[in-house]
């Protein structure tokens, strides 16, 4: 059997800061996977601008973003496999994989998970009514808009405000149509609050927070849709129904973590992210799988995609190279308050040296609040925030320093 | 002049046509949607009844036992998917005894074989995520799962192998009653007529006279979960009627994801297929009574077809007028009697015509491509021979590419998003489409050569694009 040190697994922008790390790491025997037709995952149909202004200091789209890391990719030589897929991994890190080639498997001695993430189907939302043509994830849109060239619609409503929703709001406006409404079951948006100012208020496009959709009409093309308020606990309100012509509807109601082969490796997962359990190397249950990106836990921005993969790729390398020793000296980092998740959510106590990025999510909005980290339960630090919301990623790091007297307890308090 | 028109091209009209291809008979299915399997055919339980439900002595009971025991066969002889994965009658309450002791003597008396009541112990044993409140059940082990389009599709494309002429798009609109036969939309003549229209077989009859039966068209919702979720059940478990209603089912299907449903709900609109939020919270409500934590978070879509329900309390099959079958009110066990009743028509049609049998005959049909069956080397092999096998395109179900070409390359080819959908599963999985639409959408565009105006989802109406972007822009923009 072939084997391989490394093998990265998604070539979007998760698997590409990997591997340029790795590479740059002293990872030479390393290879890319990439299911679709060329690298840059689902930055190529991001065509609008706004990527890349931490990493570059400069607003780029997203093609250009993914061509500074593919042209990097190339510099390395690093070598990658297009319309390739891997059909399963298992815990020996064996990776099978299949291609015009015909059906391969690799024997890795460390694996990156960097497959992405998919978005949440309107069949996944019970939302009720016909199932007529006209019905589309707000990223299968934008990929028929913005790389295969067509309009599906001239008459848009949009269920969710999440950012691709906002993103295909304004596009589609650009392209001669109207979107009507963007509902949005809770009271806040999931979006970035600069897309909602961008996409939706600059053009006039009406948010409406606590609205669902309770029925889309036409059996054959969408004709319609009806929304409703919903009550405290998220149910349509009778009597609060609005009917809306339209022949097209987006769902932006979030991203789940593509993680069924992490479920075949047997990886620890997180019920709340969906994503693996990480250490602070981003190693996962699973010696030598290491996973980052939207399949770790899904990213607002993907300069935050790219830093973290870089780290898994610098801490792969050290892996495959003996460097990174195997510990059972871990702290737990337990999210407090109106904190989610955290990630990582646990700390090498032992071979640890960097700082620690830990990344999270808020469950609802709060105003004037703070970030408060307890170690052993002694408050050390506070981070002030002016606003915190669940559509906006929030990131702090951890000094190595404080970790010194070997902790055995770490809360990431928001509140 | 064809010797048989068959109107509509639903399960029912499909194994007829797949009988009367056995003989030198001109036999065309006339159906209004684009594609076989496009109404009650498409979305129902897909289950095999073992044959306790129906009442002694009736059509139903006759042809449920007779054609469950025919599936099987037929399913290695045009290879469909089916599992005989036995079901479960359910009964939580010590009053329910007596309706499971009735159900088992009735299934007796049906000719159901293999039948047992089980006691709670035995069904937990069985079935270890059934809710502890189960008191006692029917076991059918003759019970199965089928997969609903596969088996029509399959019945349709050996009929076409076998000569059997299908029209789509053509909704039965005018039927002329003429001196040696029938005139249908005033273009085919035919010497006798099937009427397999499913919810709408009272309309057609109604063509030319007023039948003697009546169809309710009764919605059924439908909610279907990811493949995570199919290790929650084993056997197809049905709830026992009770002051809660009918109660709904919980099953594997055979593409091993979790079906729960359905509904009943008596609905005017025959084309009434929409979902709604009271079906979709009851089934979810109803489910719990059988398996407390269904994760109903791993849901990929819901769906609702409607049921053929005759005023009649049976199948009507009859020849009603000369040279006229009506094969009308197929309700539940409609799926699992289809080649039973195909059987029986073929026998009135043979009777009629005294027809020769077709040589060469095509007995066997080659099925599509199932990439979970298949093992490593023989998956390559497939790939030298057509690299098209290796290029996926639906990631959920990993289906390729060269999958997709070959639902299009048959003798009822595929020529919509449903229709591959349905064929090989290319967009049925947990993204629901998201990912391989457009993809899907490009090999049909490739396929047929068509404008991407002209790809549908599933009849004419349903198209997905509207126009190129900048269509009818002029170069200063406006």
């Amino acid at each position: 059997m072939e084997h391989k040190q490394l093998l990265i697994i998604g070539g979007g922008p998760a698997g590409l800061a990997a591997a340029i790390e790795a590479k740059k790491n002293g990872v030479d025997d390393l290879l890319i996977l990439e299911r679709d037709a060329c690298l840059g995952g689902i930055l190529n149909q991001c065509i609008h601008n706004g990527f890349g202004l931490h990493t570059f200091h400069e607003e780029l789209t997203g093609p250009e973003y993914a061509k500074r890391y593919i042209d990097q990719v190339n510099e390395h030589s690093i070598p990658y496999r297009l319309n390739t897929m891997v059909l399963s991994i298992d815990d020996q890190k064996n990776v099978r994989f299949i291609s015009e080639q015909g059906i391969e498997v690799i024997q890795a001695q460390a694996i990156i998970l960097a497959m992405g993430c998919r978005e949440r189907p309107r069949g996944a939302l019970n939302i009720p009514g016909f199932r007529g043509a006209g019905i589309y994830s707000a990223g299968t849109a934008q990929k028929l808009v913005n790389l295969d060239g067509f309009l599906p619609g001239k008459d848009v409503v949009i269920l969710g405000s999440g950012d691709i929703g906002l993103i295909m709001a304004r596009r589609m406006t650009l392209e001669g149509a109207k979107v009507h409404a963007v509902a949005e079951i809770m009271p806040y948006s999931s979006g970035l609050k600069r897309n909602i100012v961008q996409c939706l208020e600059d053009y006039h496009i009406p948010l409406f927070l606590e609205h669902t959709i309770v029925k889309i009409l036409g059996k054959d093309r969408v004709e319609g849709v009806v929304l409703a308020k919903v009550d405290q606990d998220r149910k349509p309100i009778l009597g609060t129904e609005k009917e809306y012509a339209c022949d097209t509807i987006l769902f932006s109601c979030g991203l789940i973590p593509e993680n069924e082969l992490s479920a075949q490796a047997k990886l620890e997962m997180d019920p709340i992210t969906k994503g693996a359990i990480v250490s602070d190397s981003l190693q996962t249950s699973v010696d030598g799988i290491f996973a980052c990106g939207n399949v770790l836990h899904v990213h607002d921005l993907v300069d935050f995609v790219s830093q973290e993969a870089s780290l898994a790729g610098k801490k792969a390398a050290e892996y495959v190279l003996g460097d990174l020793k195997k510990s059972q000296d871990f702290v737990s980092i337990e999210p407090k308050g109106k904190t989610r998740y955290v990630i990582p959510s646990k700390i090498d106590l032992k071979n640890g040296k960097e700082d620690v990025v830990v990344r999270f999510r808020v469950g609802s909005v709060i105003q004037d609040g703070a970030i408060q980290v307890y170690i052993d339960g002694k408050k050390i630090v506070r981070f002030p925030r002016r606003i915190m919301a669940p559509g906006e990623m929030e990131t702090i790091t951890l000094k190595r320093e404080w970790l010194s007297s070997n902790p055995s307890s770490i809360w990431i308090e928001s509140e | 002049m064809y010797d048989i028109v068959i109107i509509g091209a639903g399960v029912i009209g499909c194994a007829i046509a797949y009988e009367l291809a056995k003989y030198q008979l001109d036999v065309l299915v006339l159906e209004k949607e684009s594609d076989v399997c496009s109404g009650t055919s498409k979305a129902n339980s897909g289950i095999v009844h073992a044959g306790y439900d129906a009442k002694p002595a009736t059509l139903k009971a006759k042809f449920n036992v007779d054609g469950a025991k025919r599936i099987p066969i037929l399913s290695e002889l045009l290879a469909f998917d089916y599992k005989n994965c036995g079901s479960l009658v359910l009964n939580f309450s010590e009053e329910g005894k007596e309706t499971i002791q009735k159900l088992y003597e009735q299934g007796i008396q049906n000719g159901v074989e293999g039948l047992k009541i089980l006691s709670k112990e035995e069904v937990l044993s069985m079935e270890p995520n059934v809710s502890d409140h189960v008191v006692s059940a029917l076991y059918a082990p003759s019970a199965g799962i089928v997969c609903p389009f596969g088996m029509t599709i399959a019945f349709a494309e050996n009929a076409a192998d076998n000569g059997v002429k299908f029209i789509f798009d053509t909704p039965v609109e005018t039927i002329e009653k003429k001196e040696n036969g029938f005139l249908i939309n005033g273009i085919y003549a035919s010497k006798m007529i099937i009427n397999a229209a499913g919810v709408k077989a009272d309309f057609i009859h109604s063509l030319l006279e007023e039948p003697r039966f009546k169809i309710q068209a009764r919605k059924g919702e439908y909610i279907l979960l990811d493949h995570s979720a199919s290790h929650l059940c084993s056997h197809t478990l049905f709830q026992l009627p009770s002051e809660y209603g009918k109660g709904v089912l919980i099953t594997q299907t055979v593409h091993e994801n979790l079906l729960v449903g359905p509904t009943a709900q008596d609905i005017d609109d025959k084309e009434g297929i929409d979902t709604t939020t009271d079906g979709l919270e009851q089934i979810q409500e109803k489910a719990k009574i059988t398996i407390k934590d269904i994760p109903f978070s791993q849901t990929i879509t819901s769906f609702a077809g409607l049921r053929a329900r005759g005023n009649t309390g049976d199948f009507v099959i009859e020849e009603s007028m000369d040279n006229w079958i009506d094969v009308a009110c197929i309700e539940s066990p409609g799926l699992t009697s289809a080649p039973s009743i195909a059987s029986y028509v073929k026998e009135i049609v043979v009777d009629h015509f005294d027809p020769s049998l077709k040589e060469p005959y095509i007995a066997r049909r080659k099925g599509f491509v199932n990439t979970k069956t298949l093992s490593d080397s023989q998956w390559n092999d497939l790939i030298q021979k057509d690299p098209r096998y290796g290029k996926i395109v639906c990631r959920c179900e990993s289906i390729s590419e060269g999958q997709i070409v070959d639902a299009c390359s048959r003798s009822i080819p595929a020529r919509s998003v449903d229709g591959i959908k349905r064929r090989v599963r290319a967009g049925m999985g947990r993204c629901q489409g998201g990912f391989c639409l457009p993809k899907v959408m490009e090999i049909l565009v490739k396929q047929y050569g068509l404008d991407w105006k002209d790809v549908h989802k599933s009849n004419p109406e349903s198209g997905y694009i509207i126009q190129k972007i900048k269509e009818g822009m002029k170069d200063d923009g406006t």
